[in-house]
């Protein structure tokens, strides 16, 4: 998640304090990790620091939390180019996974056991998203769905694997 | 309670063997995925617990009946009225309405054309399927069928509800509308479920899984 371009988003719709900012973050995109402060008044100083953001406005009493900030015309077009760019499809479990497994049969353990394991990890994770799919709402049914898809390719992909084990330990052990 | 157990299964079809010392049971109330990978043997396993297919060896128990032990008309009757199927497509009469086909099991049963009829409405209306009751199969859409025929699978208060690939034929809006509603009204009318699928987000709606792997059985639970 892009905190920086996610506030811009945000400021866009209209001007917000520091406070406002991370409480609308966490309402809409945070909800199971919600923003540190710290997180918060370092993106917005890096976004002042790049013109994508300004103050506002600044209320009696001083401290980040009483600055308003408002998008500029750089924070706008900003926005654009990010809402416009895809994002690198990363194939982030693999590694870490194929790590393990490659190492275990380099070892002579069992790999199976490995991905056996991974895969209850998987299937109970994916049973808590349907669960909390079932009684949430519209938005929290989308981001259950986009995770959902997720693990299932993982668990598609634990599968395959599990199906060349074989052929991998032939080949690792080399 | 455990209401329903498979053990030490074996079945082959000529000399391609299916199913090789498979053990399963299933708790009263709970929803079972049984998975695998296309060709390991799980629809063979569910048709050896649901008293379809005989097992080479192995025995198959539901409530204190060893149903491996029955005579073919003693099965047949006990399918009849402790268990329900729901399959990929293709079950539905169809020539018969589906408030009829939904009736069907309960007129089989001996049960009045009114009072069955009453309560197959009932069920397409749990099933949000209520207004298709007049329509003939053909004219109804993959989703609605497979609802109607969740709806038929239940009406007479199974105790299991076998299926098999149930939302197989379906896209994926349409197979969770299956899955939520399918698995809503076994939870509260306390039927098990004994689910065979390939999907992992078909499996996500039970309540626990096992693999099974060229024909033997793999409780993931006990394996993690």
């Amino acid at each position: 998640m892009s905190v920086g371009q996610t506030f811009l988003g945000l400021l866009e719709e209209h001007p917000r304090h520091g406070y406002d900012l991370k409480r609308a973050y966490d309402e809409r995109f945070g909800r199971d990790r919600p923003l540190q402060y710290g997180q918060v008044y370092s993106t917005l100083a890096r976004l002042l620091k790049r013109g994508f953001v300004e103050v506002d406005g600044v209320e009696p009493g001083g401290g980040p939390e009483r600055k308003r900030y408002a998008i500029t015309e750089a924070g706008v077009a900003d926005v654009e180019r990010w809402l416009a760019e895809p994002e690198a499809p990363e194939p982030y479990l693999q590694s870490t996974l194929y790590a393990k497994v490659a190492l275990a049969l380099l070892t002579g353990r069992g790999a199976q056991s490995i991905l056996d394991v991974q895969r209850a990890e998987h299937l109970r994770a994916m049973r808590e998203l349907t669960q909390r799919k079932a009684s949430g709402d519209i938005a929290d049914q989308l981001v259950c769905d986009h995770a959902l898809f997720h693990l299932e390719a993982d668990l598609r992909w634990l599968e395959l694997t599990a199906a060349r084990l074989d052929q991998l330990a032939e080949a690792v052990t080399r | 309670m455990t209401l329903l157990v498979g053990t030490g299964l074996s079945k082959a079809f000529g000399q391609t063997p299916a199913l090789e010392d498979a053990s399963v049971h299933v708790e009263a109330g709970e929803i079972l995925a049984v998975m695998g990978p296309s060709g390991s043997g799980k629809s063979t396993l569910l048709h050896c617990l649901a008293g379809i297919v005989r097992p080479d060896a192995g025995r198959v128990v539901f409530a204190g009946q060893e149903v491996t032990a029955m005579s073919d008309g003693d099965r047949s009757n006990l399918r009849l009225r402790e268990f329900g199927f729901v399959f990929q497509f293709g079950q539905l009469v169809p020539e018969l309405p589906c408030v009829e086909n939904v009736a069907l099991p309960l007129r089989l049963e001996g049960v009045r054309r009114r009072e069955a009829e009453r309560r197959a409405l009932e069920w397409l209306e749990r099933l949000e399927v209520r207004d298709v009751a007049d329509h003939r199969p053909g004219e109804v859409s993959g989703g609605e069928g497979q609802r109607v025929a969740v709806a038929r699978a239940l009406v007479s208060e199974p105790r299991v509800l076998f299926a098999d690939e149930p939302t197989g034929a379906l896209d994926s809006l349409n197979g969770e509308r299956v899955m939520r509603l399918l698995t809503a009204a076994a939870h509260e009318a306390d039927v098990a479920v004994v689910l065979v699928t390939h999907e992992p987000r078909v499996a996500a709606y039970s309540d626990r899984e096992i693999v099974v792997r060229d024909g033997r059985t793999l409780d993931l639970a006990t394996a993690a």
